[in-house]
């Protein structure tokens, strides 16, 4: 009898996975999407499912997010089934604001929403629990094939400290890599392969750093205008 | 009636149809024109089963008819708000008809606006078995146990199905779609499975990807895929991204096969009920799933005509329903492909 985790081989050639749905978690996720809405002032929450199947399972999560959502009268609440949902994000993702889904649904629609936006070189994430809060990139793929090429695009790692510095309260030293970034990316144009451009991952941290030093200068020389200390 | 091609008298072919629920059956209808307005030599036995509608045929009436015709256009069936049994309806079917394989058609079509030009997916999903068990229980309150199941039997079997696809349709490779690092043993068997199934096909390219990552590159860049075989939630979830692809539910055409019986119906099965009755769906999904029966009968001169005929229309950019950014009917829309037939 083979058992890993929560799968198990009672007959052979036939395999069982337990996929398990409780109401302490998706109380849990719904409230923290909910929280998340309020404090950043975004208007909707949209929850993943596919409880037309799994009746029991997503079921339960559909519920308990439209229980939570009633504590938030605010925020607009949808549902919307994975499946159409994929289909949807491919013609309009811009219909979407917060979205809520249970383990599966959520790796995919963030594996889609990285697809339309860029890639993964350039989306970062948080994962966040009571005691800790842990900054990655939000595809976590390792990159083998790049090693040791200076080819990987560092944006989503730099985005992901910025995120971790305004998670300390460090707002001012956030907003200033965040800006530099976007300057870099857009107005610059300095890029790396997998966004369309040539140039190498040093050549993209330089120009970073590059730009937040003009920033910090001119930062500096306005201060120097408006102080009292002539 | 003579056929489309030719002026001899043919007997037509019966073929069950079920009108389903939401905008099936004004799909149907469109269907039923365009086959009547082209002389197209097939009579319909309808059968109206539906899990919304208060009287329903019976899944043995369904059936009956099945051994009799072997071949269905089916539209999609709605799932009730409420009082729903444990299995639905679509799942009864498949399972009592053994549709194991369901095959949707992602290819870009000259006419309809998308976000790639280059697509040509063919998704075969495995459709009895996986997260769609219905064996689901609450065995402490508030904590939900749902079982998915993946056999060898079911996987080879779709794992052959697949590749025996890529051969007849001169396909060149096969990517099994997975998470198998995450589910080791279900994911694995069926990973595993495809895997001993491609040495079978030495002419077939075989590789395998994850699921997460699939749908990432589908939206990046899909024209590196060919065929994907993958068992049933993924399936459900890759077929349609890759609808939306090349225009979403309105355009893409889908099948399900089983050892004795094969139905075509559209590749994204959505019954779009906010649409019902209101005279705005785009046939062209179903048209083309009407086609591939054609085909499937061996009615290869009525096939062409059928796709020649949508194919042009598409072309012309001239009537496009809503989802293609026009004005035009869903009756517009069937009236020109007849025009466009003559």
């Amino acid at each position: 009898r083979r058992v890993h985790g929560l799968e198990h081989q009672n007959v052979a050639g036939i395999v069982e996975s337990l996929k398990v749905v409780t109401y302490e978690k998706s109380l849990r996720i719904a409230k923290f999407a909910f929280d998340y809405a309020k404090s950043h002032g975004r208007s909707r929450v949209t929850a993943i499912h596919k409880a037309n199947i799994m009746k029991l399972g997503d079921g339960l999560f559909l519920e308990t997010c439209r229980e939570v959502s009633k504590s938030y009268p605010e925020i607009e609440f949808d549902s919307m089934i994975v499946d159409n949902c994929a289909m949807q994000l491919v013609a309009h993702p811009e219909q979407f604001d917060v979205m809520l889904t249970p383990n599966l649904y959520g790796n995919v629609i963030v594996a889609m929403l990285c697809g339309l936006t860029g890639g993964p070189g350039l989306t970062p994430s948080y994962n966040l629990g009571h005691h800790y809060t842990l900054f990655e990139t939000a595809t976590r793929n390792s990159g083998k094939s790049l090693v040791g090429q200076n080819v990987a695009n560092p944006i989503a790692y730099v985005r992901a400290a910025a995120d971790l510095l305004k998670h300390l309260k460090l707002t001012e030293h956030s907003n200033l890599i965040n800006k530099a970034i976007f300057k870099v990316i857009a107005d610059d144009r300095v890029r790396t392969r997998d966004v369309g451009g040539t140039d190498t991952t040093q050549e993209v941290v330089n120009a970073i750093i590059f730009a937040m030093d003009k920033e910090l200068h001119a930062i500096a020389a306005s201060k120097s205008v408006h102080s009292t200390r002539l | 009636m003579s056929s489309a091609a030719s002026n001899e008298p043919v007997s037509p072919t019966l073929v069950t149809m079920i009108p389903g629920d939401g905008v099936g059956p004004e799909l149907m209808t469109s269907v039923k024109e365009v086959f009547r307005g082209m002389g197209v030599p097939i009579e319909w036995e309808e059968i109206h089963i539906s899990e919304v509608s208060h009287q329903s045929a019976s899944i043995d009436g369904l059936q009956e008819s099945m051994s009799r015709n072997k071949v269905c256009l089916k539209g999609p069936l709605s799932y009730p708000e409420e009082g729903s049994e444990v299995q639905s309806l679509n799942m009864k079917l498949r399972q009592s008809l053994d549709l194991f394989a369901n095959v949707v058609l992602c290819k870009s079509l000259e006419g309809v606006e998308s976000r790639h030009s280059d697509v040509d997916v063919v998704v075969i999903r495995e459709q009895t078995e996986g997260e769609y068990s219905a064996l689901e229980h609450e065995g402490v309150p508030g904590v939900v146990e749902s079982l998915k199941i993946i056999t060898r039997e079911k996987s080879l079997r779709i794992a052959k199905f697949a590749f025996d696809y890529a051969m007849r349709h001169g396909r060149r490779k096969v990517t099994a779609i997975h998470k198998a690092n995450i589910m080791k043993l279900t994911d694995g068997l069926f990973l595993e499975s495809c895997r001993s199934v491609a040495d079978l096909y030495p002419r077939v390219e075989f590789d395998a990807m994850i699921v997460d990552n699939t749908c990432m590159q589908l939206v990046s860049n899909p024209g590196q895929f060919d065929i994907m075989v993958t068992p049933n939630l993924y399936g459900n979830v890759v077929d349609n991204v890759a609808a939306g692809l090349v225009g979403g539910a309105g355009v893409v055409p889908g099948a399900s096969y089983g050892q004795r019986f094969a139905t075509f119906e559209p590749g994204a099965r959505h019954s779009f009920a906010t649409a019902m009755g209101r005279n705005v769906a785009n046939p062209t999904g179903m048209l083309l799933a009407a086609a591939n029966l054609l085909e499937h009968l061996g009615l290869y001169p009525d096939t062409v005509a059928v796709r020649r005929a949508l194919a042009s229309v598409l072309r012309d950019r001239k009537v496009r329903t809503k989802d293609m950014g026009g004005q035009a009917t869903t009756t517009d829309f069937t009236k020109a492909v007849i025009n466009a037939a003559l």
